[in-house]
């Protein structure tokens, strides 16, 4: 039975064409959409209006600098904590483990939520500010007239909510190097620095690709964080996307944005796919 | 050595604390009585302990049916995903074919894909084929969203099973699908049901999709945006720590297959 040729096929097949229905055919859909008038004339009107719309610099200045400011954060934060995780006693690796990637199990409109509590004029972080006796009254760090209090909320919240998604990945990654390596390292009088920067780093290269790619792709969708601390007051490209979709009910012009993060997402891509190209060698 | 352990500990714990403590916050939040909301400076520790304010959020008129919607269309998540994905993990796993990088490279390209760029052209097909506003349509775009990561989980767990005792059952005169049926499937239950879970979670913590393509049958995320500006703080927060609570369960439950699970779909 296992020599029927076609029985692999069959079971692929479904999957196959639900992709193709739900990925393939809604993305020339959504060209289609963005290039063409309502009565079905190819057009640049939609993304000549995108272009000229008030909030499209803000909204594309925003998700490129939060995109540009919150992953090399994680990068380096979930490096140290996986290289952290190395240096711990083996039961208490699997429990810090699991606590570290509970943000991944959570909704990113519930970590909006979350950091809205703190950062909220009465929230949390005031309150703390106020016990250590730095505030006297509430600072208001979600002032619509305030982009810098806004945009640094979404970094914080941000680099809590999705450190997770990279430290999953890395530590995949710092597993499959093998420990012998960087033992002999330290034989030829390697500090750790040196191990860290030779050894460790290069054997990394495909984990960070990986991480560094999905990561920015996802960073360039940030939408209900973004929301829930700031509103509008904070335009996004996806923000857009759905204001325009939901609230002004264009299709069209939401499908613009959507192309717009689409085509920043493939550049990223090919951006990261060439600098960090892994040499075959240095595949494990 | 002894010394950076020790040290070691305290930042791993100070990053778990860090972890911990937005959720932490959260949850007090919820579990305060409404008017605490507005107290200044808060206290750590709510004070009276109340479910004032989870009892407001429960009372409010559309908050049973939106999680209803979640509930159904989380459902119907997990059984499309498992349906379309399971045998395709088996055909991974236990098959070497022709094309069998490219599917793989497929399926891969999908988890990286925006999903901004595919809820607009759907909603606009649903609208056409008269299924807008529905949760069989959220349940579509969502298992696109979690079929990815249950193909791979899936033919991960088969491939921890060992192909022996499938051909040691088919010599023993078990069909190949009776096989799979006694053998395979209670060995891979465990497993599978972890994927289950996490198309679930999935499934529950959209919230982009769920917005675009529903109006009056809104699911729980989807309902709690469109309210996000008028709600009262109470109710946001309420509302948040709902949304958290049943992943976070479900995620324990399944924790001994969760790093291995992130990790699969990570790669």
């Amino acid at each position: 039975m296992r020599g029927e040729r076609w029985v692999p096929y069959v079971l692929i097949l479904p999957s196959l064409l639900f992709l193709a229905l739900f990925f393939v055919s809604p993305l020339i859909e959504a060209v289609l959409l963005a290039l063409r008038s309502p009565v079905g004339q190819w057009t640049l009107a939609n993304l000549q209006r995108m272009a000229n719309d008030l909030f499209f610099p803000e909204a594309l200045r925003n998700t490129l600098l939060l995109a540009a400011v919150v992953v090399p954060i994680q990068v380096v934060l979930a490096l140290s904590m996986g290289l952290l995780l190395g240096g711990l006693p083996k039961g208490g690796r699997d429990t810090f483990l699991y606590i570290w990637t509970i943000p991944l199990g959570i909704s990113d409109l519930a970590a909006g939520i979350a950091w809205f509590a703190i950062f909220t004029e009465r929230g949390y972080l005031n309150s703390f500010l106020n016990a250590v006796g730095v505030l006297d009254t509430p600072a208001l760090w979600l002032a619509y007239d305030n982009p810098l209090g806004l945009f640094l909320a979404v970094v914080f919240a941000e680099v809590w909510r999705a450190t997770a998604i990279v430290l999953v990945i890395l530590v995949s990654g710092l597993q499959l190097i093998p420990k012998e390596f960087g033992e002999a390292a330290e034989v030829f009088g390697a500090t750790p620095w040196q191990r860290f920067r030779r050894v460790t780093l290069p054997l990394l290269r495909p984990s960070l690709q990986t991480a560094l790619m999905l990561r920015t792709v996802l960073a360039f969708e940030v939408f209900a964080v973004v929301f829930t601390l700031a509103g509008r007051n904070l335009p996004v490209l996806a923000g857009e996307a759905y204001t325009w979709y939901a609230s002004f009910r264009n299709p069209g012009l939401a499908a613009s944005y959507g192309l717009v993060i689409l085509g920043l997402s493939a550049a990223m891509t090919v951006v990261y796919l060439r600098v960090l190209r892994v040499r075959r060698e240095v595949r494990l | 050595m002894r010394r950076q352990r020790v040290w070691a500990l305290v930042a791993a714990l100070a990053v778990s604390l860090w972890v911990l403590l937005p959720i932490y916050l959260i949850a007090a939040s919820a579990f305060s009585e409404q008017q605490a909301v507005y107290d200044w400076p808060k206290s750590l520790w709510p004070s009276p302990l109340s479910v004032d304010t989870l009892r407001f959020f429960f009372s409010v008129e559309g908050v049973w049916k939106a999680t209803r919607n979640s509930l159904v269309v989380a459902g119907l998540t997990v059984l499309l995903s498992a349906l379309l994905g399971t045998p395709a993990g088996y055909a991974l796993a236990r098959y070497a074919f022709r094309g069998q990088a490219a599917y793989r490279m497929l399926i891969l390209m999908t988890r990286a894909f925006p999903l901004v760029i595919l809820s607009i052209p759907l909603a606009q097909q649903f609208i056409r084929f008269g299924m807008y506003d529905t949760t069989l349509a959220v349940a579509l775009v969502h298992t696109a969203l979690a079929l990815p990561f249950s193909v791979l989980i899936s033919a991960s767990v088969f491939l921890g099973i060992p192909k022996e005792l499938e051909e040691a059952a088919w010599t023993l005169g078990c069909s190949p699908l009776q096989a799979f049926r006694r053998i395979v499937v209670p060995l891979a239950l465990p497993g599978l049901a972890a994927a289950a879970v996490f198309s679930f979670v999935t499934s529950w913590n959209e919230v982009f999709a769920a917005s675009i393509l529903t109006l009056r049958e809104r699911t729980l995320t989807a309902y709690l945006l469109s309210v996000l500006g008028e709600a009262p703080l109470p109710f946001r927060f309420a509302g948040g720590f709902f949304l958290v609570v049943p992943a976070l369960i479900f995620l324990f439950l399944i924790r001994r297959y969760l790093f291995s699970m992130w990790g699969i779909a990570s790669r």
